[in-house]
C-alpha cells in the first residue's frame, strides 16, 4: 500500500539505472544512513561500538569482498581470511616504514598489495574451477599464515611474532574513542560499498556474472575469461585487504597471525551463503547475522535455560551456541539456499503488492 | 520477394577436419558463405553441423584445414578474435546467463565495445556512465526489434522457452556481427513460435545485412528461408547447393531425407 512505484515514470535510461530506483527505497537508505552517523554515535555504549557495530561494518567490507568473487564471478575462495591478513600486514608495514603517508592512503596501498597477492593466487582459476579451486586457495591460506608467522621481517622482528599500532590519526585529528573509530570504519564502508554497487552494475560486472552463469557463452561473446576472472580476484582481495588492515588498526589494535585463520575465511563464505551470494545487502545482513548470533545467543541462553529450571555453565554455554550456530546454518541452506537477500526481495516484491494477493 | 544483393564470398572453411581421439567428427569439410545470403547446413544427428560452428567460432580448434573469414586467413580461430571480427552466435541448449535479466543478458553482448576501467566503473565517472548509456541505447532498439519490451527486468531464467530462445538471438545480435551463427533457433518451438523466429531471422538479414549460417532441422523452414544449403553426413559433406539442388539430390535423399512413400 505504501510500498510502490506507482506514479513514478522515468523518462531517460539514466533514471532506470538508478541504484535505488523506487523513491522508498531511497529514503529507507539514506534514512538508515543518517541514523547510523547522526544518531548511533549518541546512543551506543563504547560496549556496543567495540563488540558490535565496529567488527560488524569490518567484516561487512570484507564480505562484500568475497561476495563480489564468489557470489558475482563465481570462483570459490577458501582463502579470503589470507588475504586481510597481506592487507594488515602491508599496512602495518607501510606506517612502521614510511610513518608520515596518510592513513586512508595506507589503505588504499594495503589493498592494491592484496589485490596483487589475489592475482597470483587467482591463476590457479584459469585452470581449474569449483571444488578444485577451493582446494588450491586453501594453500594460500596456509601459505600466508605460515609467511607471517615465519618470515620475521614482516612484523618487524617483533619477539613474540604479534604486532602492534598505534591509534590512527587522520590529517592530525587522532581517531582514539570507540564512537571516532566507527565513524570512520562506517565512512569508509559506506564508500565502498557503493562502489562494489557500482562495478556489479557496470560491464565489468557483467563481465563476471557470465562466467559465472555461462562460461562457454561468455567466451563467445568475446568476454576472455583471464580478464574476467582476474579482476574479480584483483578487486575482491583489494577489498579484503582494505578490511584486514581495518581489522588490524581499528579493531584489534595488536595482533598476531593466528588472527586470520582459516576460521575466519570459512566465517566469511558463511556470511555470504546465509547473507545472499551475488547481493551487496546480503553481504551486510549475513555479516550482522554471523556477528550478532553468537552474541544474542549468549545473553539469551542462560536466563532461557533458568525459565526450564536449568543452570548452564559457560562451558555449556558456548557448547550450545555452537549447536544452535550450525542448526540455524543448515535450516537456512535448506530453506532458502539463496540466502536472506532473497528473503528480502521477495517480502518486497509481496509488499509492493500487498494487501492485494497478486 | 526479398531484396538483397548476394555477395562476395565472406567467409571459406577450407578442409577442416576434427576429431575428438578416435571420433572424427569432421572430415575435410569445406564451404563458402556469401555475403548477405542465408546458408543453411542441414544432417542427421551426429553429423557434425555443431562441431562445425564450433570450429568457426574457435570454440573448437580443427587439426587440419583453414578458416578465411573476410580476406583473413586463419589456421584456428579463437573465441574471442572470432568475437571481434564480427562473427556472433546461438546456441543450441540454451546458454543465457540465468542469474542476469534480459536487459543484462542482452548488454552483455555490448561488452566488446565497452572500455572504461574498473575505477572509472567504481566510482561511476562520467565516461562510465555516458558508455554505459550509448550502450543501452543501442540494446534497446534490439528489445524493440525483438519485441521483448515487456520482460526488460525479469530474470531470464523465468521466461518460457521460445522467449529465451529470443533473448539469446538478442545477445548475438547486440554485437553487431557480420556474420550470425545460429544453431537450431527453432528447436522445440510451436508452429507460431517457429514463424516468429523465421521473420525475426528474415528480418535482421534484410534490415542489417547480417550474414546468416543456421542449422536446422525443420526442412519446410530450411528450404524456405535459405539460399543455399550444405548436407553433413557422418562428418563428411554430401550435399551443397540451392534448396532445389539438395532436394532432389539423390545421396542427401537416402542419407537424411528419406522418400516419399
Amino acid at each position: 500500500m505504501f510500498y510502490r512505484e506507482n506514479g513514478q515514470f522515468k523518462s531517460s535510461y539514466r533514471e532506470d539505472q538508478q541504484i535505488l530506483g523506487i523513491r522508498q527505497d531511497r529514503w529507507f537508505i539514506f534514512g538508515l544512513i543518517a541514523f547510523a552517523f547522526l544518531v548511533v554515535p549518541f546512543v551506543a555504549s563504547d560496549y556496543m561500538f567495540r563488540a558490535i557495530l565496529i567488527p560488524f561494518l569490518i567484516v561487512s567490507l570484507a564480505a562484500i569482498g568475497l561476495n563480489l568473487l564468489v557470489g558475482y564471478c563465481g570462483q570459490i575462495s577458501l582463502g579470503h581470511a589470507a588475504f586481510m591478513a597481506i592487507g594488515a600486514y602491508a599496512a602495518y608495514n607501510l606506517v612502521v616504514r614510511f610513518p608520515q603517508l596518510n592513513f586512508l592512503l595506507v589503505l588504499v596501498l594495503a589493498g592494491l598489495i592484496a589485490a596483487g597477492v589475489g592475482i597470483l593466487f587467482g591463476l590457479p582459476s584459469l585452470q581449474i574451477k569449483g571444488l578444485y579451486l577451493g582446494v588450491a586457495t586453501l594453500a594460500a591460506q596456509f601459505f600466508i599464515d605460515w609467511v607471517f608467522a615465519r618470515v620475521k621481517w614482516f612484523t618487524n622482528y617483533s619477539p613474540s611474532g604479534s604486532v602492534s599500532t598505534a591509534p590512527i590519526e587522520l590529517f592530525g585529528y587522532k581517531f582514539d574513542s570507540p564512537v571516532e573509530r566507527y565513524v570512520l570504519v562506517l565512512a569508509v564502508v559506506i564508500v565502498f560499498a557503493l562502489m562494489a554497487k557500482n562495478l556489479v552494475r557496470g560491464h565489468i560486472g557483467r563481465s563476471w556474472m557470465a562466467m559465472r552463469d555461462m562460461d562457454v557463452a561468455a567466451e563467445v561473446i568475446g568476454i576472455r575469461p583471464m580478464y574476467a576472472k582476474l579482476s574479480a580476484f584483483a578487486v575482491s582481495a583489494f577489498y579484503a585487504g582494505v578490511a584486514g588492515a581495518l581489522w588490524g588498526f581499528v579493531h584489534l589494535g595488536s595482533w598476531e597471525p593466528a588472527a586470520f585463520s582459516i576460521n575466519f575465511s570459512l566465517n566469511l563464505l558463511f556470511m555470504i551463503i546465509i547473507g545472499g551470494m551475488g547481493s551487496i545487502l546480503g553481504s551486510f545482513i549475513g555479516a550482522a547475522f554471523i556477528v550478532l548470533l553468537p552474541i544474542t545467543l549468549n545473553q539469551v541462553l542462560p536466563p532461557l535455560g533458568a525459565l526450564v529450571g536449568m543452570n548452564f555453565g559457560t562451558a555449556m554455554a558456548s557448547h550450545l551456541e555452537f549447536m544452535i550456530f550450525g542448526a540455524l546454518i543448515i535450516f537456512f541452506l535448506i530453506v532458502e539456499p539463496l540466502g536472506i537477500a532473497r528473503l528480502w526481495a521477495i517480502g518486497k516484491e509481496k509488499l509492493r503488492l500487498w494487501p492485494f494477493p497478486h | 520477394m526479398r531484396q538483397r544483393k548476394i555477395g562476395e564470398v565472406i567467409l571459406d572453411v577450407r578442409n577442416i577436419s576434427l576429431s575428438f581421439g578416435g571420433v572424427k567428427a569432421l572430415q575435410g569439410i569445406s564451404f563458402d558463405v556469401r555475403e548477405h545470403e542465408v546458408r543453411a547446413i542441414i544432417g542427421p544427428n551426429g553429423a557434425g553441423k555443431s562441431s562445425m560452428l564450433n570450429c568457426i567460432n574457435g570454440v573448437y580448434h580443427p587439426q587440419e584445414g583453414e578458416i578465411v573469414f573476410r580476406g583473413e586467413v586463419r589456421r584456428d580461430m579463437d573465441t574471442h578474435h572470432a568475437a571481434e571480427s564480427g562473427i556472433g552466435r546461438t546456441f543450441q541448449n540454451l546458454a543465457l546467463f540465468k542469474g542476469m535479466s534480459v536487459l543484462d543478458n542482452i548488454m552483455t553482448g555490448r561488452n566488446l565495445r565497452m572500455k572504461t576501467g574498473i575505477l572509472a566503473q567504481a566510482l561511476h565517472l562520467g565516461p562510465a556512465r555516458a558508455e554505459e548509456l550509448r550502450e543501452r541505447e543501442f540494446v534497446e532498439h534490439v528489445i524493440d526489434f525483438l519485441e521483448i519490451q515487456a520482460y526488460r527486468k525479469t530474470p531470464v531464467g523465468r521466461l518460457p522457452y521460445g522467449l529465451q530462445k529470443r533473448v539469446d538471438l538478442g545477445r548475438a545480435l547486440a554485437a553487431q556481427p557480420q556474420v550470425l551463427l545460429l544453431d537450431e533457433p527453432m528447436a522445440g518451438m510451436n508452429l507460431e513460435e517457429k514463424q516468429d523466429m523465421c521473420r525475426f531471422v528474415l528480418d535482421i538479414n534484410d534490415e542489417f545485412g547480417t550474414t546468416i549460417v543456421l542449422i536446422e532441422h525443420d526442412m519446410g523452414v530450411v528450404m524456405d528461408i535459405s539460399d543455399r544449403v550444405v548436407v553433413l553426413d557422418y562428418g563428411k559433406k554430401i550435399g551443397d547447393g540451392t534448396p532445389d539442388e539438395v532436394r532432389n539430390d539423390p545421396e542427401v535423399i537416402k542419407a537424411y531425407l528419406g522418400v516419399s512413400h
